[in-house]
């Protein structure tokens, strides 16, 4: 099975990467852009995997609940 | 008395940190592999700088995972002493061992300078010795002191939310803010993007200390600050002050 992981910056936490890209995109003729985001997307393969486990993991390795929200989606 | 220097794959500043505590303190320090299960033997921890796992996934997030941080979070609910510098402050986010996360820094730019840190709370183990630098003058630990040492870091924007903050301001856990020369706390001071200009906390418990700034980059007057001693000083002396009442 596949598991896809999405890690996103909190919205209330400052993402100075997207910011940065967001001023470049603005310079690049899109002046209408107001926000970029930039988080990570992670591609699993696992034979079988217990989905707790892996809200488990996503939780404690692959984000930061400080800084971060994420979302897991399992394909079979 | 004993020290441990943790050493991760990409740590870089624990060759420093051994010296200090080794050639400028006289301290008995071993450098701690990252695979060793424990550290029980030791009385001061010390999580150097650095770019552990080359700060894949985000800073200190599988540094924290090694098996020496097992023991290491064990230790420090037992109320052993962790200091923790730059990479090791943010292993210490990672593993919880303190509140809140460092984040790029909001410029985007590697800072490397030398800053001032305001010394915000003189009571804590890492925080209330005197030292005396090679000119002879006294360096006393006192509220509103300003350190003078180097950052060097892309991530080094401490980020809580506002429970956390509030929590930390409340129960004087903020132990360093980035100042000017006057010693105002003001955002053309601030290197980084911190929150409250903050760089340096530790935990309610007192005894995990984690900081942004380079102590170690500033104990000889070589390297333009020997004001990192206090640091040192502090923590050594507090070390030793646990380690009699504990054999006691």
């Amino acid at each position: 099975m596949k598991a896809i992981v999405t890690v996103m910056p909190k919205k209330s936490v400052l993402d100075p990467q997207g910011v940065a890209v967001r001023d470049a995109m603005r310079h690049h003729g899109l002046p209408e852009v107001s926000s970029v985001r930039i988080g990570k997307f992670m591609e699993i393969e696992v034979e079988h995997a217990d989905e707790g486990k892996l809200h488990e993991i996503c939780r404690d390795l692959l984000s930061n609940p400080v800084i971060e929200d994420y979302e897991l989606r399992v394909e079979a | 008395m004993k020290a441990a220097v943790i050493r991760f794959p990409g740590s870089n500043c624990d060759q420093d940190c051994y010296y200090v505590l080794k050639n400028e303190f006289r301290l008995e320090t071993e450098y701690v592999w990252h695979k060793e299960a424990s550290v029980e033997q030791f009385d001061l921890i010390v999580l150097p700088g650095g770019f552990s796992y080359g700060d894949y996934l985000r800073c200190g997030a599988i540094a924290r995972f090694s098996p020496v941080m097992r023991s290491v979070a064990a230790e420090a609910q037992r109320g052993k002493l962790v200091l923790g510098i730059c990479n090791g402050f943010q292993i210490l986010c990672e593993a919880r061992l303190l509140p809140g996360a460092l984040i790029r820094n909001r410029s985007l730019h590697f800072v490397c300078e030398h800053v001032r840190a305001r010394l915000e709370n003189m009571e804590t183990a890492f925080t209330h010795a005197e030292v005396t630098r090679s000119d002879g003058k006294l360096l006393t630990a006192r509220t509103g002191l300003l350190l003078r040492m180097p950052v060097a870091h892309g991530e080094g924007n401490y980020t809580a939310d506002e429970q956390t903050l509030r929590e930390l301001n409340r129960n004087s856990q903020v132990v360093l803010r980035y100042a000017d020369a006057r010693g105002a706390i003001i955002e053309g001071a601030n290197p980084n993007g911190s929150a409250e200009n903050i760089a340096g906390i530790m935990n309610r418990a007192g005894n995990v200390f984690g900081m942004m700034p380079h102590p170690e980059r500033a104990c000889d007057p070589l390297l333009g600050s020997e004001d990192g001693k206090l640091i040192f000083q502090s923590v050594i002396e507090s070390a030793a002050k646990r380690g009699k009442s504990s054999s006691r």
